[in-house]
């Protein structure tokens, strides 16, 4: 250690200490923390597949835009400067370009601080959750015949359901109603880019926003025994169609998909 | 011919950051897989791992642990850095450095004053509190507004506004403060000049070629650190402040300058070694 150095972290010391300097210093901290707090971001960025809860996630991001690299489907983006959100922090938006759920998950790979941590399987990525959050406009809500968010469901009939209704205003038909299922869906968002009307009906949001959580105090007189989880799982062997049963809806959409006998024009 | 030899080593620089910028870009542009990702964190030939120091020290100020792969990226960084003198990041690679450097090239030849001046020593304050308030907030608080980062990653990821901040500090450095960001305020230039500090490549210094003409230090953006009784003792720029930008070397009329390599302790403070030193380069 030479000598012209000490003196200089002497000199160096005695500054820092100065209460002008030491004044600067906690306004500084008390402006770059406030600046800090107010860029966060609205909350409603979906994260690539394997994303650390999101305060995790913001903390340990490195901003290197790898994982936008590697992705094959230009899926992922960095937020820029402008956009309500934490900048330079990857993000992707279902209904432009949603996540195609990869089996290998290269986005992961490319992480090199592990603010992606590996899935496996990539079925067990929570991106999000779609919700069905406008009944008024989707089809299915108005009987007619769309299940087209169902159909683009990578985990069809387990994620999104359809839930038979009886349809009132005819008296002969039936809704067919998607059910999005949390214990299964991954919020790639699928559902929300293939839903066909203006504006999505089916939308995926962050975790955080879509879900409720019920108190730890409530017991069920009807299911005693299972232990109400804070996730709330939903319970084993719930019934879940129960009108027309599994195999009969089944049948059903096997039917509509057997085009034999349509001639092409 | 004799004007592009003088500034061949500005042309260098130019060349080496434009390089630099066009690799990140088509790297994540075209997939081609020299360098993917970008200045925070990368790799070469998508095999070895590169990462900036400063903002992996950040995240460790947050209390987050990373991953191994940005561990060893930042420690490949640091030692690459160390050898190479530290702040040759800020002249050689650093996207804001034509900034800075053309906001300095405008006010000389405007004779532009600066309204305000700040300490040099500001940016070791930001440096701390860059540690502190990622502490304090859990994010890493340099990186989460670095004009660095924003001018770098918009370059390669796709525009946004935060390509205005490219404007923001050209104006910044020439109404407001005098040589303002790459000179008193980046933390990140902080860093590599503390880095640099022990640097084996340094700026070598004949005093019995100087004439005193101080050409050199117009040209210089780290002024400090020309001092020339410092420089005669020990035969080079002994500063990790020294940005390793060569300008000097190549505007010297009389060759005073050379880069030279230079392992162990700085000579300063031991003048007979410094003699040796001296020698030595001479020989």
């Amino acid at each position: 250690m030479s000598r012209k150095m000490d003196i200089s972290r002497r000199d160096f010391m005695a500054g820092a200490f100065r209460s002008r300097n030491a004044a600067l210093a906690a306004t500084g901290a008390f402006a770059w923390t406030h600046v800090v707090d107010s860029s966060r971001g609205a909350g409603d960025s979906l994260r690539p597949p394997g994303a650390l809860p999101e305060p995790g996630f913001l903390a340990s991001c490195i901003k290197c835009g790898q994982c936008v690299e590697a992705c094959p489907f230009d899926t992922l983006k960095l937020a820029t400067a402008e956009e309500q959100r934490a900048t330079g922090v990857p993000y992707f938006e279902p209904r432009e370009t949603p996540c195609y759920m990869c089996e290998d998950a290269p986005c992961i790979g490319a992480c090199p601080t592990d603010a992606l941590i590996e899935e496996t399987p990539i079925e067990d990525a929570r991106m999000g959750l779609a919700v069905l959050l406008d009944q008024e406009s989707c089809l299915a809500f108005q009987g007619l015949r769309c299940e087209v968010c169902y159909r683009a469901c990578p985990l069809m009939g387990k994620a999104i359901r359809l839930e038979l209704r009886p349809q009132e205003r005819t008296g002969k038909h039936a809704y067919f109603l998607p059910v999005v299922d949390s214990a299964s869906c991954t919020g790639c968002g699928q559902c929300e880019r293939t839903c066909i009307i203006e504006e999505a009906a089916i939308k995926v949001l962050p975790l955080e926003v879509a879900k409720g959580r019920l108190g730890e105090h409530y017991r069920f007189g009807w299911t005693e025994d299972a232990r109400i989880s804070r996730d709330f799982e939903a319970p084993r062997n719930a019934p879940d169609v129960p009108a027309w049963g599994e195999q009969g809806l089944r049948k059903l959409l096997d039917d509509m998909d057997d085009l034999s006998g349509i001639e092409e024009p | 011919m004799s004007r592009l030899y003088e500034h061949r080593i500005l042309i260098a620089r130019r060349a080496t950051q434009l390089s630099i910028l066009g690799l990140f870009w088509f790297g994540a542009n075209q997939h081609l897989g020299v360098l993917t990702g970008n200045l925070s964190a990368s790799h070469l030939f998508r095999t070895i791992p590169l990462a900036d120091p400063f903002a992996v020290l950040q995240i460790l100020a947050t209390g987050h642990l990373v991953a191994g792969t940005v561990l060893l990226g930042a420690a490949i960084v640091l030692a690459c850095y160390f050898l190479a003198g530290g702040r040759s990041f800020c002249a050689w690679v650093c996207p804001v450095n034509p900034l800075g450097d053309l906001a300095a090239w405008l006010r000389r030849s405007f004779r532009i004053s600066g309204q305000f001046n700040v300490s040099r020593h500001t940016r070791y304050g930001v440096l701390a509190l860059a540690l502190v308030v990622s502490a304090i907030t859990g994010v890493a608080a340099f990186e989460w507004l670095s004009p660095i980062g924003m001018i770098h990653r918009e370059l390669i990821f796709g525009p946004g506004l935060g390509l205005l901040v490219i404007a923001g500090l050209v104006l910044l450095d020439l109404y407001v403060l005098k040589h303002g960001w790459c000179g008193s305020l980046c933390p990140l230039g902080a860093f590599y000049a503390l880095v640099g500090r022990r640097s084996p490549l340094r700026v070598g210094f004949d005093a019995g070629r100087c004439d005193h003409c101080g050409d050199c230090i117009v040209v210089c953006p780290e002024k400090q650190v020309i001092d020339f009784k410092a420089m005669a003792a020990s035969a080079s720029i002994d500063s990790g402040e020294c940005t390793r930008c060569n300008r000097c070397l190549e505007v010297c009329p009389r060759d005073a300058y050379q880069l030279t390599l230079r392992f162990g302790r700085s000579a300063a403070k031991h003048p007979e070694e410094g003699e040796h030193h001296a020698t030595q380069s001479a020989a």
